[in-house]
């Protein structure tokens, strides 16, 4: 494997760390164990509440037999809507950071069941094994009633969400004449391409422990989330506590993907436990009870594209029903991406949702173009063969130079030289275009290519910068670190700002004691907490360089903050770096045990709003598939990605390797299968919901293309976390056609379908 | 899960007191799957009985040039001992193609003929299961039944049995000893699991409180020709859509001795002596192996998202005879060994 780096790393640039390869700070806490998550906080004499999960999809409960369980020596209560204490009654206190457009669910609020698996009660006792058996038990009586949970027959009941969730537009207007241009070109291509819902599944369930303080209600809430303050502000609503009684602590999250971008119902059923019962409460969910959360919808879509001879793109239309549940407009950017990656003239996009009795769907990684650039990158590799174009060279003849949605320039787009390294690493030009043209032994050989586009946005945040007089800082900001590292990228940024080592910096975050950052989403977190932690150490330098122009003979009198730098533990003068002082000295020249700064970012949208800001990325995959038996391999990866400034290449590529391998499990194995007479996802398990193991990837090669940005923030950086996800699919299936000359337009690309 | 009072038992004839002894006892060797699925309330044991200390982890010869499998040897101790490996190489095969090396480092081999089926319903409490309990219905005929079988199902039960390692042991014509309340006793392996009839719930025909001790493996391990070729949805870790064993005697070109057991396909690995028997005698060609998968699947029949096990059956077993007879690797195993950075 190989990476293309901005600086080769054996080089030694003393406390420039931005750029350079760092092994995760947290890394070591994270395999020796000694990083904490959500259910290891061991708070003293905790009861355990387990969920109890609805076998009903639609209906009522009527009864509720808790006194057989109460009974049990152990058993503290069982909560369910006929003893939850009148909470908030608005709909606006249970909206939360992430919420949608409707009404949100309410845990034990009535008796009505809205999905299968629905939590309708929370049994604690004193030990884990008594509540789980406790909730075994504990009979419930229900009124079920007809339910509908099959999109496919609910095609003719969509309906145009409008707005509703942040940050979503709906699609742009038409330009152009997309059916008459489809109508008059020579080459066209027509086809619905589907998926069933996925579920994201990070390896760490949900889980919440709740430390009762007493005190009032004061609570520490050890919760699963990416967002504490987003936790905080739901809690606090919706219990009406202050925020001064409900922390909420997640230093460590084992993956969030998405799921974690609003509260769920454990830390809602943890929470009251711990206000009713004036004790320490944890809930954790199972597996199981992580497929009643939100998922990655089921989704139809329909792709009529058409090209002229030159094979210039003439016509788009992209079409999208989703499902959503009964009570929320789940919304999700699916169409937009038609109308941005390529160059043309006639488009039309639509985005529908259709109720189903299933939970809302939520974010999933990359939400939207994950499910929209599979069929709009499958449609333009049959497009490519119709109008007898390579693949690759199709995309570049169709290139877009400009944001035709948005009219507006791009403020960097280096997808070009995705394509061109990426071909490059790949061997693209040894492809031989005809299907089933390459044979290794008895095995079928393909390759395919696709493309993929991702904001790069940035949102406010906070930070806190804290110098002390050891030379140590520590900075702060209630942000969140996925796995997606976080922690290292800012450390690194705190660094090289102040110039002191790595091991002179701590970076904190996942508390809601600290400064406020957005959800730990979007792929916004490097720009957005990046940014606020680069402002805050910039304003500690500032006050740094006063305190050390006020020592006796400083060499640094009289200079403005512009002709200094701050390198190696010492502020130098630009002029002359032997003028320097050590940081260190500073402080404790000046007497101050501390200095400390708190500051943060908001994104500078004049300079933003001209452009459109968004990150690209081109994967080349090989398979090589046993056409008797429908095996498919994914041998060989290629991603190239242009995601601006590449704060730490290490990270970085890790999670492009991470959305290879996501990639690989979309295309071939990942599918949330409903039992529609029962309403209910039967795979509900590791064993049978199926992801990549090792032996299912093979080389994977990241290629992080060089790309400037001044204008997305002023570190350059786009975020990396979702756009390597973009196209790895979409690529995987257009290379099992070049292998064996079948199309699958629906996800997973399993055995049966290759058959 | 259930509270239940558990024992460790010292020796095979204690164990079979102490569940005799107790209603709702049940054997705990690894506990892979029974504590599993007493983690999901399927099973209910009320009196466990730990085996761990008794004397049945030995993998020895016997007289007749066998080898004989203690039931509580661990799957990886079995599929890595030196004779099994050079003796009954297909056996080791199937083993290392199931699981994952965890589960194989606990599971013992008694407890993987007893492993139940990975039918969606019968794990989920919230749907009916003749399996679970009986007369409640069968979920997955009309339902999500990608996983269930194709061969030997009932209007009860369409459920497979989920084990790599017993499709070898049936190719291999295994014999499966027990003891029990009344002494101890050999089982043929064909006439070890059962097909589900009306009484799905039984999945063996172990009697009350009988508990495996060993299992024989004839003299003949059919070394020189064999393949296991397992189909699943991933490379690893899970479970068989389509399993073959197969095992081959060839003279020259024409086949002297044959086995073929298929896994996944049904209540128990599934052997068809009609299949066997057109192919000895015959040419090892592919229109030979096409005759025999023919007639193995002749009777099977698919009940939706499953149907496509039957074409896939058929072709695995094609493949899986002719890599018995060519003795090359599994195209997978071949292609990609080496592809892992």
């Amino acid at each position: 494997m190989s990476q293309t780096i901005a600086r080769p790393p054996d080089i030694h640039l003393g406390t420039d760390y931005i750029g350079r390869p760092t092994s995760r700070v947290d890394g070591p806490a994270k395999v020796t164990g000694a990083a904490k998550y959500a259910a290891e906080f061991n708070v003293p004499g905790r009861y355990y509440g387990v969920v109890v999960s609805s076998p009903v999809t639609k209906g009522k409960i009527t009864k509720i037999h808790s006194a057989p369980v109460l009974a049990l020596p152990g058993v503290v209560q069982v909560f369910s809507h006929e003893n939850a204490p009148a909470l908030a009654s608005l709909d606006k206190s249970y909206k939360d950071d992430g919420a949608l457009g409707g009404s949100p669910f309410r845990p034990l609020h009535a008796p009505r069941i809205l999905f299968s698996q629905q939590p309708v009660a929370l049994v604690v006792a004193e030990t884990f094994e008594l509540a789980r058996y406790a909730a075994f038990i504990l009979k419930i009586d229900y009124e079920a009633e007809p339910h509908a949970t099959d999109l496919e027959t609910q095609r003719d009941a969509g309906f145009e969400p409008g707005k509703g969730k942040f940050g979503f537009q709906p699609p742009p207007a038409p330009r152009g004449n997309a059916k008459q241009a489809y109508e008059q070109a020579p080459h066209r291509h027509e086809a619905e391409y589907t998926h069933l819902a996925q579920h994201s599944n990070p390896m760490e369930t949900f889980a919440t422990t709740v430390e009762w303080l007493g005190d009032g209600n004061k609570l520490n809430i050890y919760d699963k989330t990416q967002g504490a303050h987003n936790v905080q502000r739901y809690i606090t609503k919706v219990f009406g506590l202050s925020k001064d009684e409900a922390r909420v602590v997640s230093k460590y999250t084992g993956g969030g993907f998405g799921g974690g971008l609003r509260p769920q119902y454990q830390v809602f059923m943890a929470v009251l436990a711990a206000l009713e019962l004036k004790h320490s409460v944890r809930v954790s969910l199972t597996r199981q009870q992580m497929f009643s959360l939100g998922h990655r919808p089921h989704t139809l879509q329909y792709l009529r594209l058409a090209a002229d001879d030159h094979g210039a793109l003439q016509s788009v239309r992209h079409a999208a029903l989703a499902e959503t549940s009964q009570f929320e407009n789940f919304t999700e950017d699916v169409v937009s991406w038609s109308g941005l990656l390529y160059q043309c003239e006639n488009v039309k996009l639509d985005y529908r949702l259709a109720r189903i009795d299933a939970n809302s769907p939520i974010d999933m990684r990359a939400p939207g173009a994950a499910t929209g650039s599979f069929a709009l990158e499958c449609a333009m590799d049959e497009l490519a063969y119709k109008a007898g174009v390579d693949p690759l060279a199709f995309r570049l003849l169709n290139y877009a130079e400009r944001d035709q949605n948005e009219n507006k320039p791009f403020s960097s787009k280096k997808l070009r030289e995705c394509y061109h390294q990426g071909a490059a690493k790949f061997g693209w030009e040894n492809r031989n275009p005809a299907p089933r043209s390459t044979r290794e032994g008895p095995l079928l050989v393909g390759y395919g290519m696709a493309t993929g586009c991702w904001h790069a946005s940035q949102q406010k945040a906070a930070a806190k910068a804290r110098l002390t007089a050891d030379g140590r800082l520590t900075v702060s900001s209630a942000s969140n670190d996925i796995g997606t590292g976080t922690y290292t990228i800012m450390t690194q940024i705190a660094a090289q700002t102040l110039g002191l080592p790595l091991e002179a910096v701590t970076f904190v975050l996942g508390d809601t004691s600290l400064p406020e950052a957005p959800l730990q989403g979007g792929s916004w977190t490097a720009a957005s907490v990046g940014t606020a932690v680069k402002n805050t150490c910039d304003e500690l330098a500032k006050k740094l360089l006063g305190l050390a122009q006020k020592m006796d003979d400083s060499p640094l009198a009289g200079v403005g903050f512009e002709d200094v730098q701050f390198v190696d533990g010492q502020i130098r003068r630009n002029d002359d770096i032997t003028q320097s002082v050590v940081i260190r000295d500073v402080l404790q020249a000046s007497g101050e045990e501390k200095l400390e700064v708190e500051s943060g970012a908001t994104p500078d949208t004049a300079k933003q709003l001209p452009y459109s800001m968004h990150s690209h990325n081109a994967v080349f995959v090989e398979v090589k598939v046993d056409e008797d038996l429908g095996t498919v391999h994914v041998t060989r990866v290629v991603n190239a990605v242009a995601a601006g400034r590449i704060l730490n290449p290490k990270t970085a590529r890790s999670q492009v390797l991470g959305s290879v391998v996501w990639g690989i499990g979309m295309a071939l194995m990942e599918e949330s299968v409903m039992d529609h007479r029962i309403g209910r996802y039967m795979n509900h398990n590791f064993a049978e919901y199926h992801i990549p193991v090792m032996a299912d990837i093979h080389d994977i090669d990241v290629v992080l293309v060089e790309e400037e940005d001044d204008i997305v923030n002023p570190l350059g950086v786009k975020g990396i976390g979702e756009v390597g996800l973009l196209g790895v699919a979409a690529a995987v299936a257009n290379a099992v056609y070049h292998a064996t000359g079948k199309r699958v337009r629906d996800l997973p690309v399993s055995i049966d379908k290759l058959l | 899960m259930n509270s239940f009072t558990f024992t460790q038992a010292p020796g095979v004839a204690a164990a079979v007191r102490e569940h005799a002894a107790h209603e709702g006892a049940a054997y705990l060797g690894g506990g892979t799957n029974l504590v599993d699925l007493m983690k999901e309330n399927v099973a209910r044991p009320a009196h466990l009985i730990g085996l761990k200390h008794l004397p049945l982890a030995a993998i020895e010869s016997t007289p007749d040039g066998g080898l004989r499998l203690g039931a509580l040897a661990t799957n990886a101790d079995t599929a890595y001992h030196p004779e099994v490996e050079k003796r009954y190489p297909l056996l080791a095969q199937a083993i290392l193609a199931g699981a994952s090396p965890q589960l194989r480092n606990m599971a013992t081999n008694g407890g993987n003929l007893l492993q139940r089926t990975r039918c969606y319903y019968f794990y989920d409490l919230a749907t009916p299961c003749n399996k679970r309990e009986p007369g409640s219905g069968c979920s997955a005929i009309g339902g999500y039944n990608r996983v269930c079988g194709i061969l030997g199902t009932s209007e009860s039960c369409i459920a497979t049995h989920p084990s790599d390692m017993c499709v070898a042991l049936a190719a291999l014509e295994a014999v499966v000893r027990v003891s029990g309340p009344n002494g101890e006793r050999t089982i043929e392996f064909a006439d070890f699991h059962r097909l589900p009839g009306d009484t799905p719930e039984r999945d063996n025909n172990l009697q009350k409180g009988e508990l495996i001790t060993a299992l024989d493996l004839p003299a003949n391990g059919f070394s020189q020709r064999f393949s296991y070729l397992k189909l699943r949805d991933r490379s690893s870790y899970a479970f068989a859509l389509v399993s073959v064993a197969a095992a081959l005697e060839l003279d020259g070109n024409t086949i002297t001795a044959a086995r073929l057991a298929l896994g996944g396909v049904a209540h128990k690995p599934w052997r068809d002596p009609e299949a066997e028997a057109l192919l000895i005698g015959q040419p090892a060609t592919a229109d030979t192996f096409g005759r025999a998968a023919a007639r193995a699947l002749a009777g099977a029949r698919g009940y939706g998202p499953n149907t496509f096990k039957i074409e896939l059956a058929r072709r695995a077993v094609v493949r899986a005879l002719r890599q018995a007879t060519e003795m090359t690797p599994a195209p997978d195993d071949n292609a990609f060994q080496n592809s892992n950075p």
